[in-house]
């Protein structure tokens, strides 16, 4: 458990504000005390600090796990964002697309959202903002790119992309392994 | 409105009209109405029957009215002859068989008419009108008696007839004469009435005359009955003789299975023989025949190992056993667990219904379970799943979680994790607050844990991969600790079906072994001083009294805790006596839970508090840690897990060390006396065995090989050496024992150094590292005796000691030069001394 380098702070803000904005800042300044960002192993996790002083205790090599995992640097240093980090994303999102209960089989098995299963999309949608994926009844199944703006989607092609997959909660069953 | 949907094919909706859709009755008509029809029917044949009845009652009350009168008579004034004569009427009356022909001819139709008149009376027929008939009866027997059998005169008269009216009849001429109109009236309406029944009846009146035909009747049905009963009797004989003649099979038999319904039905007749053996028990075999011959037939019908089943039917008694096997094949219903983190138990059961998923709550108990019966989607991977709205986890693993309690804002520790399924349900009751280790040995089960913890969104949660029984190294302090440990799984074996083959009494033992130690460990882990909890849950899927109650009953001995109830409101109390075992009266407060009486997977749950962060020293204990001792060291010896082994002393160690220090700091102050009390023990030494000797050496020389532990086990060896000397072989396992020895010898060689001489070669050869134990540890060793030596006593002895030591320091170095030349044991002495 390290503390994150100032490079690394950067590149995991920067990806995060794609997903909520400037609601970062509440992944920060939270009420009910300090959470910050400890990285193992290459893996990002979000912790609070009275946890984060139980889990030093804990020797290196025998901590799986503490808080949650928001991700993985890769070893070209970019930050890629694990579907674990949903619990903290998908609250804050501004952005949300949904999806039709037809088309939610789909993404759960890592499929891009087509046209006709698009539900409802957040109004003013830019292009490549990133968007929280939720069922019509409002439970967060993932998140993607949009492909296209919200003014776009409407006179799209019913078999054009909306969103690019990115993580979905179908990864829980399918790469359980890899996920931290 | 509507039907509600039946997603359950068992359950049948009703066809045929709804409620609203009902037909009016058919009309009821008024009596009045009906009367018509009535008069005119036929008797029905009941009501003949009833007629009958009533006739007889009749009949049998005026017989009970005449031998009132008789009895009246006799204690009044008759004399003797009259009522000789009116017996012999009375009798007469009841025989009926010595009327002449021409009497019977008018008599039959009277006796018919009664019936007759009471059938035409009964449409408004009342009891109350049964006692004027009866009155009218009477009256018409006197006539008959009085123009039938007129030479009977008064007497006869007075004798049959009862009311003093009749009495007064006879007297008064015109009185009777009236009665006779009338009767003659009733004789002729009578005599009609006959006419018409006369065709049926006559024959069998003429045959018996008085007899009724209910009489008749009755008596038939009495035969009847009679027979009848016989006949059971004989059938019941007949099945108890079946039962009798199970048959002990022969060894042939045996030894040749047939099938497997053939087993089977032994099985049954074997256990009813069992459940009332003096009774069914074939002459000549004993109990253990039978016994031992079901074991045989479960063992190939449920195919388990012989051991298993040995054990299971030393748990329960045999009807229960059967059940359990039964139960034990059939798998149980799945459940799921909502998190409460992210939804309630309604929506999502609302949404799974949707699904297509038949489920219902799993009971008043929990208020998070479901029990799912059918589900047209895999149940596992729905998009709610995922989403980690529910995880999978049968009902008997609430069970733990619901004993523990955990409170918000609290540390818990739950020691064997994977998959995280109770851990996931500590960290919803505590709503995702305060700090939960997950910690799990095996490393790639962690995973699960971390997945299923991220999936159901647990955020305060560490999880680690320690081996549970070094966990008190690494953290200490928790409010409330659950321990699920690793079992036999003799519980679930619908579940993995393996388990009834593979165990054995190895795997018991290993199993319980490591039991006790994690149990200990997690005791340690726990802080008694926390002012919400200082709780420990114990808890294994196995139903063994070996992983369970004896487990518990071990920790109980060895650290300040006691049990509580487990806050379960079912299940079956704990066994406080199993076998030869008798466990603390307080392990009734812990809960089994079996397949077949509670539907869910065989269960155990332990609640312990901890009131003292006190870890008691080690004593000695007659039959558990001598055999647990014995096992694990021959145990290990054998399977060569050089691995576990190191660590059960490791952990041991640690033990005994904290115990050391902690009874260096409260007994220092007292080991003058002990001194004093340890002098006869020496001089009662029995001489030194060869054999105890050889033992002792080569325990010393396996303990020497393993590192870091040199001192202490050089010091556990040399106190063996010396306790068993001493005869008492319960101190063996303590280390304070060993400082205890050490002190013994030296005063031994002090005070008396003649008779000690064979006390001394043990001591020479011990490992010369005993010289490095620093002298203070010696103290503890004394706690246990001083109880018994009074004050005064202490301080004559201390006394005496001192003196002694003055004057003999000299000596004894001299005879140790003597006697054992380069015995290292002299150095320590010397040590000894100076100190």
């Amino acid at each position: 458990m390290k503390v994150l380098s100032e490079e690394r702070t950067r590149i995991l803000f920067e990806k995060l504000t794609k997903y909520i904005g400037v609601n970062v800042k509440l992944l920060i300044d939270r009420p009910d005390g300090t959470y910050c960002f400890r990285e193992k192993k290459d893996r990002v996790y979000y912790i609070s600090e009275k946890l984060l002083h139980l889990a030093q205790t804990v020797k290196p090599d025998n901590l799986i796990a503490a808080g949650t995992c928001f991700g993985k640097f890769t070893k070209t240093n970019k930050f890629r964002l694990h579907i674990t980090a949903l619990t903290y994303i998908a609250p804050y999102a501004p952005f949300k697309i949904w999806v039709k209960p037809s088309a939610e089989q789909q993404f759960l098995y890592g499929h891009h959202i087509i046209k006709s299963g698009l539900g409802r999309i957040t109004e003013n949608t830019p292009k490549h903002q990133g968007v929280v994926v939720q069922t019509m009844s409002d439970i967060p199944i993932g998140f993607g790119v949009a492909a296209r703006t919200t003014a776009e989607c409407r006179s799209a092609d019913p078999l054009a992309t909306i969103v690019f997959h990115q993580a979905d909660i179908g990864e829980y069953i399918r790469s359980e392994d890899t996920l931290t | 409105m509507g039907r509600k949907a039946k997603f359950d094919e068992t359950k049948k909706v009703k066809k045929g009209p709804g409620r609203k859709a009902r037909k009016q009755p058919d009309p009821v008509f008024k009596k009045e109405l009906l009367e018509d029809d009535t008069e005119t029917k036929k008797l029905t044949h009941r009501q003949k029957q009833r007629a009958a009845k009533r006739a007889k009652k009749k009949a049998d009350l005026i017989e009970k009215k005449k031998s009132l009168k008789l009895a009246k008579k006799n204690v009044a004034k008759q004399n003797e002859k009259v009522i000789s004569e009116e017996i012999a009427d009375a009798s007469d009356e009841e025989n009926v068989k010595g009327f002449t022909d021409d009497n019977k001819q008018w008599l039959k139709p009277k006796q018919k008419a009664k019936p007759k008149k009471q059938e035409s009376e009964s449409e408004e027929a009342d009891s109350g009108h049964e006692e004027s008939e009866m009155e009218q009866d009477s009256d018409a027997a006197d006539e008959e008696e009085e123009e039938g059998v007129k030479t009977d005169g008064e007497k006869y008269k007075v004798g049959t007839l009862d009311d003093l009216f009749q009495d007064s009849d006879q007297e008064n001429g015109d009185v009777t004469s009236e009665d006779e109109g009338q009767a003659s009236a009733k004789m002729d309406y009578n005599s009609d009435s006959s006419e018409e029944k006369s065709d049926d009846d006559d024959e069998e009146d003429k045959d018996d005359d008085d007899m009724l035909p209910i009489e008749k009747a009755n008596i038939k049905l009495k035969k009847k009955q009679k027979l009848e009963k016989k006949l059971a009797d004989e059938e019941m004989q007949l099945n108890i003789a079946k039962q009798d003649v199970f048959a002990f099979p022969s060894e042939e038999e045996l030894e040749n299975p047939t099938s497997l319904q053939d087993v089977h039905q032994r099985i049954k007749d074997v256990v009813t023989v069992l459940s009332d053996f003096n009774r069914l028990k074939e002459e000549g075999r004993s109990r253990c025949e039978y016994t031992d011959l079901l074991l045989k037939d479960l063992c190939t019908y449920y195919s388990y190992n012989e051991f298993l089943m040995e054990v299971l039917m030393q748990i329960f008694p045999v009807q229960e056993l059967v059940e359990f096997l039964e139960a034990s094949e059939i798998a149980r219903p799945v459940t799921i667990r909502t998190n409460s983190l992210k939804t309630r138990r309604r929506d999502l059961a609302q949404a799974l219904i949707n699904r297509g998923v038949n489920l219902d709550p799993v009971g008043k108990w929990s208020k998070v379970g479901l029990v799912v019966y059918s589900s047209t989607v895999p149940i596992g991977a729905t998009p709610e799943y995922l989403a980690g709205h529910y995880i999978l986890q049968g009902a008997s693993s609430f069970l733990p979680v619901m004993a523990l309690a955990p409170q918000e804002n609290e540390r818990i520790l739950d020691m064997c994790a994977a998959p995280g399924g109770k851990a996931s349900h500590i960290a919803a009751i505590m709503k995702n607050t305060g700090a939960l280790f997950a910690n799990d040995a095996n490393k790639e089960r962690t995973k699960a844990v971390v997945g299923n913890f991220h999936r159901l969104g647990v955020v305060n949660a560490v999880v680690c991969n320690y081996d549970g029984r070094q966990f008190p190294d690494v953290i200490k302090g928790f409010d409330r600790v659950l321990l699920d440990a690793p079992c036999t799984g003799t519980g679930v074996i619908a579940k993995d079906p393996s388990v009834k083959t593979t165990k054995d009494q190895k795997d018991i033992q290993r199993c319980f072994n490591l039991q006790r130690q994690l149990l200990l460990a997690a005791i340690d882990c726990c802080n008694a001083k926390s002012s919400t909890g200082g709780y420990i849950v114990y808890s294994t899927c196995s139903i063994l009294p070996e992983e369970n109650e004896w487990v518990v009953n071990y920790a109980l001995k060895r650290r300040n805790v006691k049990l509580v109830p487990t806050g379960l409101d079912f299940g079956t109390e704990g066994f406080v006596k199993y076998r030869q075992h008798r466990f603390h009266p307080s392990l009734k407060l812990t809960r089994r839970f079996y397949p077949h009486t509670h539907n869910m997977d065989g269960f155990f749950v332990a609640k312990l508090k901890k009131f003292s962060n006190v870890i008691p020293e080690p004593f000695k204990d007659e039959d558990d840690e001598e055999e647990a001792e014995k096992k694990e060291t021959t145990e290990t010896a054998q399977n060569g897990e050089s691995e576990s082994e190191n660590v059960t002393t490791d952990s041991k160690q640690d033990i005994k060390n904290t115990s050391v220090k902690r009874s260096i700091e409260s007994t220092n102050p007292t080991t003058e006396p002990q001194k004093k009390k340890n002098k006869p023990d020496i001089q009662k030494r029995p001489e030194t065995t060869a054999n105890n000797e050889n033992q002792q050496i080569k325990k010393n020389k396996k303990k020497r090989n393993r590192k870091n532990k040199n001192k202490q086990n050089s010091d556990t060896a040399g106190s063996k050496q010396n306790t068993s000397q001493n005869g008492a072989a319960k101190n063996e396992q303590t280390s304070q024992k060993t400082t205890k020895v050490n002190k013994k010898d030296k005063k031994g060689n002090e005070d008396s150094p003649k008779p000690q001489q064979p006390a001394k070669q043990s001591p020479g050869k011990k490992p010369n590292k005993v010289n490095k134990n620093p002298p203070t540890t010696q103290n503890p060793t004394q706690n246990k005796n001083e109880g018994k030596i009074t004050n005064k006593v202490e301080i004559e002895a201390s006394k005496k000691l001192k003196n002694k030591f003055n004057k003999k320091k000299k000596q004894i170095g001299q005879i140790k030069g003597d006697k054992d030349k380069g015995n290292p044991k002299q150095g320590v002495n010397k040590k000894f001394k100076k100190k």
